[in-house]
């Protein structure tokens, strides 16, 4: 175990962020966790952005000759119990989520993660308050937390994104506070503060681009569990609003008629199914290559 | 040790403390109150006065949340708004009723996760820990609404083999869940395995490569003695506490698996309370369960501190 490994994949360098990022993608398309996950979310993405441009029918158009129609020529995945196009629906149905989700990770990992850095690198009477104050909401079950807000003020974007967003951040404090403290015993920590640099600077010149491994892996995590929140919450009846077509709702109206129409939860159970498990393999490439043990990380 | 013990439980204390806190204030926060929920479109005028000085609500929220939170700590939950009936009585069939699931769910999957996640740490990178893993990863991230109605259709709709959701109402006695509770334990069990097992892959692995096994193998002490003496004891230490994590949220996060098996616990008793407003109840399910999470917890903390004396000198205390 001290012979160093020569197959094991080192963290990434390079100067600009550009050529960061992407070297990061190439070591990830190596492992075959990375390739596969990572197509399979492009391929989600891809067909999120172009399906408007693709889908044979209007997905909210009714037909009522084609009531829980089996799958044929014309309509190729059949016939909801409106007689609405279920590949028209499959098609379009990630779009909301992934348009709630895509706004709601980003914004919980920038709040949580600069909150994280912040806390970890002050430390004290505020660290200790804060994170007892994280460990309280994190022992509410997220469903309750969740559906309290959305109950009260309506299930638009407007409501649903700030709030998975909000929800969504305070496990990220935890995570960036813990890589914080790895990094801010070190050296040029120090060094920093002597040359005279202030909190903000250390924060996100010297912490921030050594978190960002730790982040970036909890970032993927944190999609796949919100992209599950949100379709949990469309399923219950409390997420995206009739006739949008989404998957968790399509789920839930499809099941009623599973017996006699099986077609109307294959399709989009598949697509759901695909993404989510495309988002943790990727996570898990991304936890390889950047070397971040996430195997330990507890549920939201 | 001592003092460590006397720590944690303060430190969980302080916790459910703030969780009271945060519940009091939020329901505080939103608008509408008890009153305008019970009385809907009537909710004005003298109406709601009369209602507010009947539940007191018109008294400071301080004095109401000391109210309150006296009362929780004596099993008084107070009253639903609908009326009449004592929260504690309502909350108490639907607590029963998850405790069992997870009691189920844990019997059953527990043992599992540990076996496969042992193999496949001992069989690390092999076709093996591929296959275990894959699936794994598979069942860990697949919505439970979506494997749940997988197995509806088969085991119910096609096999015909276990009903596909429970009839029985809340306060029927435990045997009445049977047989329509197998579905839902089965899928949290592969839920909880995928997350258990991945976890003790890991710590396997990482105790297999420490140097003192690695010493051992070199000593030519058997395999199966180093697996079972040396590595074995260690490695599912951390184990403890993913368990408790998976406890936690068996007991109060399933709403899910509830609705879509129509069981009566708490997770059905939560969406119904918050869909009618019924903030009291609301605030006593979240509390409840909140505590029950901090107690699992700690629990699991002062087993580990125990069954590990690694962690009793001061500076490995996990802060």
């Amino acid at each position: 175990m001290t012979a160093p490994d020569a197959s094991a994949p080192v963290p990434p360098r390079g100067n600009s962020r550009a050529r960061r990022a992407w070297l990061v993608v190439r070591a990830m398309l190596r492992e075959p966790a990375g390739w596969f996950g990572l197509s399979l979310v492009a391929a989600h993405l891809l067909l999120a952005i172009f399906a408007p441009l693709l889908v044979p029918y209007n997905a909210t158009a009714m037909d009522a000759g084609a009531i829980l129609g089996e799958p044929s020529m014309a309509h190729p995945l059949g016939t909801d119990h409106l007689g609405r196009d279920i590949l028209t629906r499959t098609m379009l149905g990630g779009r909301e989520a992934l348009i709630v989700t895509g706004i709601g990770t980003p914004a919980a990992l920038v709040w949580g993660g600069l909150l994280g850095i912040f806390t970890g690198l002050v430390g004290g009477r505020f660290d200790e308050v804060l994170m007892r104050i994280v460990d309280a909401f994190l022992s509410l079950p997220w469903i309750l937390k969740l559906l309290v807000l959305v109950v009260t003020f309506g299930t638009t974007n407007a409501v649903l994104i700030p709030t998975l967003a909000f929800f969504f951040g305070i496990p990220v404090i935890r995570v960036a506070r813990a890589a914080t403290h790895e990094v801010v015993a070190r050296d040029f920590i120090q060094a920093a503060r002597a040359r005279g640099h202030g909190r903000a600077s250390i924060m996100m010149r010297e912490l921030l681009p050594n978190v960002t491994g730790p982040l970036m892996v909890e970032g993927a995590m944190r999609w796949s569990w919100m992209l599950l929140a949100f379709s949990s919450l469309s399923f219950l009846g409390f997420g995206a609003t009739p006739p949008t077509p989404d998957w968790g709702l399509m789920i839930s109206d499809g099941r009623l008629y599973m017996t006699v129409a099986l077609w109307g939860v294959l399709g989009p159970m598949v697509a759901l199914a695909s993404l989510i498990i495309g988002i943790n393999l990727v996570a898990d490439a991304l936890a390889i290559v950047m070397r971040v043990d996430h195997s330990r990380r507890d549920e939201i | 040790m001592t003092r460590m013990i006397l720590r944690r439980l303060l430190l969980g204390a302080v916790t459910v403390w703030l969780v009271s806190v945060i519940i009091f204030a939020g329901v505080e926060i939103l608008p509408g109150d008890a009153c305008t929920a019970f009385l809907e479109r009537e909710a004005k005028g003298q109406l709601l006065a009369n209602c507010r000085a009947d539940l007191g609500l018109e008294r400071p929220a301080a004095l109401r949340y000391l109210d309150w939170a006296w009362g929780a700590l004596q099993g008084d939950l107070g009253v639903s708004a609908d009326g009449q009936e004592s929260i504690a009585s309502l909350v108490g069939s639907r607590l029963r009723n998850s405790a069992l699931l997870a009691a189920c769910a844990l019997a059953v999957g527990v043992p599992m996760a540990i076996v496969q996640g042992v193999v496949a740490g001992l069989r690390c990178d092999g076709p093996l820990d591929y296959g275990i893993s894959s699936l794994a990863i598979v069942s860990m991230t697949i919505p439970e609404f979506v494997s749940a109605t997988v197995l509806i259709l088969v085991f119910s709709v096609w096999l015909g083999w276990v009903p596909g959701i429970v009839v029985a109402p809340a306060d029927y006695p435990v045997s009445a869940f049977f047989p329509g509770i197998i579905l839902p334990v089965a899928v949290l069990t592969l839920l909880m395995v995928a997350h258990i097992l991945r976890m003790v892959r890991a710590s396997v692995i990482e105790v297999m490569a420490s140097d003192y096994v690695q010493m051992a193998l070199l000593r030519g002490v058997p395999y199966r003695r180093i697996v079972w003496k040396h590595a074995l004891p260690n490695a599912l230490l951390p184990a403890i506490n993913v368990v408790a994590l998976t406890v936690a949220w068996l007991l109060g996060g399933v709403v899910v698996v509830e609705v879509v098996f129509n069981y009566p616990g708490l997770g059905r008793m939560t969406i119904d309370a918050i869909s009618d407003r019924d903030l009291p109840v609301v605030q006593a399910i979240a509390l409840i369960v909140a505590s029950a999470y901090v107690g699992v917890n700690l629990l699991a903390d002062l087993l580990s501190l125990v069954l590990n004396p690694r962690l009793r000198t001061h500076t490995a205390r996990r802060a």
